[in-house]
C-alpha cells in the first residue's frame, strides 16, 4: 500500500499535533477566562483580578504551593536516584533480570490502587501493625500516629516513588541499548573502573539525555497528582492540586473563578519545579566535570551498591505488601484490629461485585485498545516522517507532544467540556476515546521515540539497495524489528488509558462507565473491601497488556530472534 | 485536517442536535399526569447520583428494573464521585447555550448544591408538588419537605430521604457515650485520639460545626437568619473556644482529619476510633449487617436533639428527558420504593413519607427495626434540630479553615 503509506506519513504528524493541541489549548482558554473573572453564565462579565486576590488570601496557600513543589522534585529525584544506582550496581546480574521480569506487573498497578494498598500497609491499623500486634507492640487498639497524611508529605512522596521507579526503569531499559551502554560499560570496566563508577562515569552521561523527558513527566505528574495525594497526602493544608479540585467541586459556584486561578497557579508551580530541575541539571553538569575526568576508579562503589540494593528491595517489599493487603481485603468480611488475617476468608465481595463487572471491564478494554491503536498509528506516522525526511521533529512540535503531560489535568478539563458542548459533540464513547488518546499519545511517544530514532539506518539502506520501496522497508523491515518497543509502548499507553478517571467521566457525561470510574466512585464510599476488588480488577487489564507485550514477540519471532532489538 | 473535517461536519451535527430536540419539544402539562407517563415511555433517564455506596447503588439498580417493567422508562445510574461533577456539566452546558438537550436528567443533591443551582437558575420547575405521591409526605405537617437548609424549595426538587446526625460507638470500648456537646469534650479528654470529625468543608465536617454551634449557644434564633458580620464573631465565640479545647484530644491530635463521612466509618471499622457520627440514622446498623462495623456498635442521638434534614432529587433546567425524570421522581416517593429503601438489608435510608397517610398494607411494608441492636429506635428521630441558614455554613467553613486549616 505505497499510496496509503505516503499519505499516512504526510498526515500523521499534523493529526497528532491537532489531537493534542486543540483540546489542551481550548481547555486552557476555558480556565484562563474564568481566572480573570470571565464566565457569564455564573455572572462573571467583567475582567478582574479579585479572584487572584482571593486566592492569595487563602490560608495556607504558601504551604500548599510548597508541598506540591517539593513533592514533585523530591519524588523525581529519589526515583531517578534509585534507578540510576540500581542500574549502576546491578546491570548484567541475576537480580537485574529478575527485576526486569517483575517490571510489568509493577507498572500495571494503577497509582490510586498502589496508594490505597500502601496506606493500608503502613497506617497505624494497617497490615504491618496488625502483624506485630499485640504480641510485640502490646497494642490492643491501633496507636494514634500521624502516618500516612504526615504534614511534610513523606507518605505521599513514598507512594509516588514506588510507582515512578518502575516507570523510569522501563524507560531506561528501552534507552540502554540506544546509548550503547554495554559497550561503554565494558570499556570502562576494562580500564579498571569499579562497576558503579564505570556506570556513573561512562554510561550515565549518555543515558541521562534519553531519560530527561520521562523525568520531566514524573515531575509534572508528582507535583500535580490528585488521587495519590488524596489518599496519602497531608490534609491541613493539602497539596495545591487537591485544594484546587476542592474549590472546583465546591457547591458554591462562585468558587469556580478562584478555582480557575488556582489551576493556573498549579500550572505555574509545575513549571517552576521543572525549571528548578533544569537548573540543577546545569549545575551538576558543571560541578561533576572534574569528578568525571578525575580518573578515580572507585568512589564508594560498595556503599552505594548497598544503598541501591536496600532501596530497591524496600520499594519491592512495599509494593508487594500493598498488593497482598489489597488481596486480603478483597477476601475479608469484618476484619477487626489486631487480627493479622481476615477470618473467615470469603468470596462474598467478589460474587457481590461480579454481576456489575462485565460491562465496565469490556468498556475499559475497548476504549483502551482503540485509543492506544490510534495513538500508536499517529506516533509511528510522525516518527516515520521524521526518519524519512531525516529531519528531527521541530522543538515546538516536540513541546506540543508533551503538553498534556505538563499541564495538570485539573487545569484544562473543565474548559475541554465547555468546548465539547459548544461544538455540539454528543457525549459518548467516541469522545471519551479521543479524550483518552490526548493522554495516551504522549506516553506512547515517550516510550517509542528513542528506539525508533536509534534504529540503525543501515538496515534501511541495505533494504533499499535490495530493491525495496520505502513502504516495503517500513512494513517488512522496520516494523518487525521494532516490535518489542512498539508493543511496550502500546502496553504503557493501554495502562495510561485504563487509569483515566476525569476525562472518562466528564467527556462521557458519566454515561461511559469503565472499571476505573466504578472504582473511583466506590472508593469515595470508603468500603475498603469493594475498593480492593475493583482496584485488583483495574490492575488486571494493564497487567494482561504488559504480559502480552513481553510475551508475544518472543512467540511470534521465536525462529527469528535476531530481529528483536532492545528487548 | 481534523479541524477542517470537524468544520464540515459541524452544520450536520447542529441540525442533528437541534432538529431532534425541537421535535421532542418539552411542553409538559404537569396537571395531566397520564400525559407525562405517556411521554416518559421509552425515554432513557440519566440519573446522576453519588456512587460511593454499594447498598445505594444496588437500590438504584432495583429502582431502574422497576421503572423498566412498570413505566417502560430506562433508568441509567451515572455514578459520581462528587455531585459537583454533574453540576459542572450543567454549568458548561448553560455557558455553551445548550438549553434543551442536557446530559443530566435527574440529580441527587444536598442543600448546598441546591442553593447554588437555584441561585444560578440551573433548575427546572416548579414540579415537585405536582407529583401524585408528594401528598404522602404530608407537607403541611412536615415543613422540612418544603425547606432545604431554610431555603424555600418552591417545587424545584422532590424529597427522597431523611437524614439526621446520629452518633454511634463501640459498646465494647465505651460504656456510656457522651450525650451533650460538653460531655463530648470531657469524654474526648478521657479517651484521647478516639474521636474526630471529617475535614471542613466536607459536608459532614461542616455539619459537625453547625451541630456544635447549636449545642453551645444560648439563643439559636440568629442562626436561622442570614449571617451578618456583627453577630458572627460574638455568636461563634463559644464554638472556637470549644474547638480549641477539643482539638488536642482528637484523633491525630487534630493535625489531620479524615476526608469524608465514609472515611470516618472506615476508621471505626479499623478500630482507630471508638465514637463517630453519621448523617444516616440507619447507616451504622446497615454497615454492621454488611460486615463493615463490629456487631457491638450502638447508635444514639444527643439529649437535646441533633441536626436533621431531608435530601432531595432535582431536574436541571435543560434535562433532555424531563417526563421520564418526573415519573422516576414520583416512583421514588411511592410507598413501595420508600419501604424497600428503608430496609436495612437493602439500604437503610429513612423514609420521607408520613406513615399516617398510608393504608394498613402499605404501612406493613415498612419493616420493624425494634430487634436490631445497632439501629436507632425510630422515636429518637423526633428530636430533630433544623438546619441553620446556608450563609452560616459558608462563614463557619471559612473561619474554620483560617483557624485550623493550616497546622
Amino acid at each position: 500500500m505505497p499510496s496509503g503509506y505516503a499519505l499516512g506519513i504526510r498526515l500523521a504528524p499534523w493529526m497528532a499535533i491537532a489531537l493534542l493541541s486543540l483540546p489542551v489549548a481550548s481547555g486552557l482558554v476555558g480556565v484562563i477566562a474564568p481566572a480573570f473573572g470571565w464566565l457569564p453564565v455564573l455572572g462573571g462579565d467583567t475582567l478582574t483580578l479579585t479572584h487572584w486576590q482571593a486566592l492569595l488570601e487563602k490560608p495556607g496557600l504558601g504551604r500548599m504551593v510548597q508541598l506540591s513543589y517539593v513533592t514533585g522534585l523530591a519524588s523525581a529525584g529519589l526515583s531517578l536516584g534509585i534507578v540510576v544506582l540500581f542500574l549502576g550496581a546491578f546491570m548484567h546480574t541475576r537480580l537485574f533480570s529478575t527485576m526486569r521480569r517483575l517490571l510489568s506487573p509493577l507498572l500495571a498497578v494503577p497509582h490510586a490502587a498502589a496508594a490505597i494498598g500502601l496506606a493500608f500497609l503502613l497506617s497505624p491499623s494497617g497490615l504491618l501493625s496488625r502483624a506485630l500486634s499485640p504480641w510485640m507492640t502490646g497494642w490492643q487498639h491501633p496507636p494514634d500516629i500521624l502516618f500516612p497524611g504526615d504534614p511534610h508529605g513523606l507518605a505521599l512522596i513514598t507512594g509516588l516513588v514506588l510507582k515512578e521507579v518502575p516507570f523510569l526503569l522501563l524507560m531506561s531499559l528501552a534507552a540502554l541499548p540506544q546509548c550503547h551502554a554495554s559497550e561503554r560499560l565494558r570499556v570502562a570496566r576494562a580500564l579498571g573502573y569499579g562497576p558503579l563508577s564505570a556506570f556513573l562515569k561512562a554510561v550515565l552521561p549518555g543515558l541521562y539525555p534519553l531519560l530527561r523527558l520521562p523525568v520531566y513527566a514524573v515531575i509534572a505528574f508528582a507535583s500535580s497528582t490528585v488521587d495519590v495525594a488524596l489518599i496519602l497526602g497531608p490534609t491541613t493544608p493539602p497539596p495545591l492540586s487537591v485544594a484546587v479540585l476542592r474549590w472546583l467541586n465546591d457547591p458554591d459556584l462562585s468558587m469556580r473563578f478562584m478555582a480557575s486561578a488556582g489551576a493556573l497557579l498549579q500550572l505555574g508551580v509545575t513549571l517552576a519545579a521543572l525549571a528548578t530541575w533544569w537548573l540543577i541539571e546545569c549545575l551538576l553538569r558543571r560541578l561533576t566535570h572534574t569528578w568525571l575526568e578525575s580518573g578515580r576508579r572507585n568512589s564508594g562503589d560498595a556503599v552505594f551498591g548497598g544503598i541501591a540494593l536496600s532501596a530497591i528491595s524496600l520499594s519491592l517489599l512495599l509494593i508487594v505488601g500493598s498488593l497482598i493487603g489489597l488481596v486480603l481485603w478483597s477476601l475479608a468480611a469484618y476484619w477487626p484490629f489486631p487480627q493479622a488475617l481476615p477470618q473467615p476468608l470469603t468470596l462474598r465481595n467478589w460474587t457481590g461485585a461480579a454481576g456489575s463487572l462485565g460491562d465496565p471491564l469490556t468498556q475499559a478494554a475497548m476504549i483502551g485498545i482503540i485509543a492506544t491503536l490510534l495513538s500508536l498509528v499517529l506516533v509511528v506516522g510522525a516518527l516515520e516522517a521524521e526518519t524519512l525526511h531525516e529531519r528531527p521533529t521541530r522543538p515546538w512540535a516536540q513541546f506540543i507532544l508533551y503538553l498534556p503531560l505538563l499541564v495538570p489535568p485539573v487545569a484544562f478539563l473543565f474548559g475541554l467540556v465547555l468546548m465539547q458542548v459548544q461544538t455540539g459533540v454528543p457525549p459518548g464513547t467516541a469522545v471519551v476515546i479521543l479524550g483518552h488518546a490526548v493522554f495516551v499519545l504522549p506516553y506512547v511517544f515517550l516510550s517509542l521515540a528513542e528506539s525508533y530514532r536509534r534504529l540503525d539506518p543501515r538496515w534501511t539502506h541495505l533494504a533499499r539497495c535490495l530493491g525495496a520501496s520505502p513502504a516495503q522497508v517500513f512494513w517488512r523491515v522496520r516494523l518487525p524489528m521494532l516490535s518489542v518497543p512498539l508493543l511496550t509502548a502500546a502496553a504503557v499507553g493501554f495502562a495510561v488509558s485504563i487509569g483515566q478517571y476525569l476525562p472518562t467521566l466528564l467527556l462521557g457525561a458519566g454515561r461511559v462507565s469503565t472499571i476505573t470510574t466504578e472504582a473511583v466512585s466506590l472508593a469515595s464510599g470508603g468500603d475498603r473491601r469493594l475498593t480492593a476488588v475493583y482496584a485488583l480488577l483495574q490492575l488486571a487489564l494493564p497487567a494482561l497488556g504488559f504480559a502480552l507485550a513481553l510475551g508475544l514477540p518472543r512467540l511470534v519471532f521465536r525462529r527469528r530472534s535476531g530481529l528483536l532489538i532492545s528487548s | 485536517m481534523l479541524q477542517s473535517l470537524a468544520l464540515r461536519l459541524l452544520p450536520l451535527l447542529i441540525i442533528l442536535l437541534f432538529g431532534s430536540s425541537s421535535l421532542q419539544a418539552q411542553d409538559l402539562d404537569l396537571d395531566d399526569w397520564a400525559s407525562i407517563e405517556t411521554k416518559a415511555k421509552g425515554q432513557t433517564v440519566y440519573w446522576n447520583a453519588w456512587g460511593g455506596d454499594s447498598n445505594t447503588n444496588n437500590y438504584i439498580n432495583w429502582v431502574s428494573k422497576q421503572m423498566q417493567s412498570r413505566h417502560g422508562v430506562n433508568v441509567v445510574h451515572v455514578k459520581l464521585g462528587d455531585t459537583a461533577e454533574a453540576v459542572s456539566r450543567v454549568v458548561a452546558e448553560k455557558s455553551a447555550g445548550n438549553l434543551e438537550d442536557g446530559a443530566v436528567d435527574l440529580i441527587w443533591i444536598n442543600g448546598e448544591n441546591f442553593a447554588a443551582m437555584k441561585e444560578n437558575g440551573l433548575l427546572y420547575g416548579p414540579w415537585a408538588e405536582k407529583l401524585p405521591n408528594f401528598a404522602l409526605t404530608a407537607p403541611n405537617a412536615n415543613p422540612e419537605m418544603r425547606n432545604d437548609f431554610t431555603l424555600p424549595v418552591e417545587g424545584l426538587e422532590a424529597p427522597w430521604g431523611k437524614a439526621q446526625i446520629t452518633f454511634y460507638y463501640d459498646s465494647d470500648r465505651v460504656e456510656s457515650p457522651p450525650r451533650t456537646m460538653q460531655a463530648l469534650l470531657d469524654w474526648t479528654k478521657d479517651n484521647p485520639g478516639r474521636f474526630t470529625y471529617p475535614l471542613v468543608p466536607d459536608f459532614f465536617g461542616s455539619t459537625f460545626l453547625k451541630q456544635a454551634l447549636l449545642g453551645l449557644v444560648e439563643n439559636t434564633e440568629p442562626l436561622y437568619e442570614p449571617v451578618s458580620e456583627a453577630d458572627f464573631k460574638a455568636i461563634t465565640a463559644p464554638l472556637w473556644e470549644y474547638l480549641d479545647a477539643l482539638h488536642p484530644h482528637l484523633w491525630r491530635g487534630g493535625k489531620s482529619f479524615p476526608s469524608s463521612g465514609s472515611a470516618l466509618r472506615q476508621l471505626m471499622g479499623d478500630g482507630e476510633l471508638s465514637l463517630a457520627f453519621t448523617f444516616n440514622p440507619l447507616e451504622p446498623a446497615a454497615a454492621v449487617a454488611d460486615y463493615q462495623l463490629p456487631p457491638t456498635i450502638r447508635s444514639y442521638v444527643l439529649d437535646n436533639g441533633t441536626l436533621g434534614n431531608v435530601h432531595f432529587v432535582a431536574i436541571p433546567f435543560n434535562a433532555s428527558h424531563k417526563a421520564g425524570a418526573l415519573v422516576l421522581a414520583n416512583f421514588l416517593l411511592s410507598p413501595e420504593a420508600q419501604a424497600h429503601k428503608q430496609d436495612i438489608d437493602v439500604w437503610g435510608d429513612a423514609t420521607v413519607l408520613a406513615l399516617d397517610t398510608l393504608d394498613e398494607a402499605q404501612r406493613q411494608a415498612f419493616k420493624s427495626l425494634n430487634n436490631n441492636r445497632a439501629a436507632l429506635p425510630l422515636d429518637a428521630l423526633q428530636r430533630t434540630l433544623a438546619e441553620p441558614h446556608p450563609s452560616w455554613m459558608e462563614r463557619l467553613e471559612q473561619a474554620w479553615l483560617k483557624r485550623y486549616g493550616v497546622r
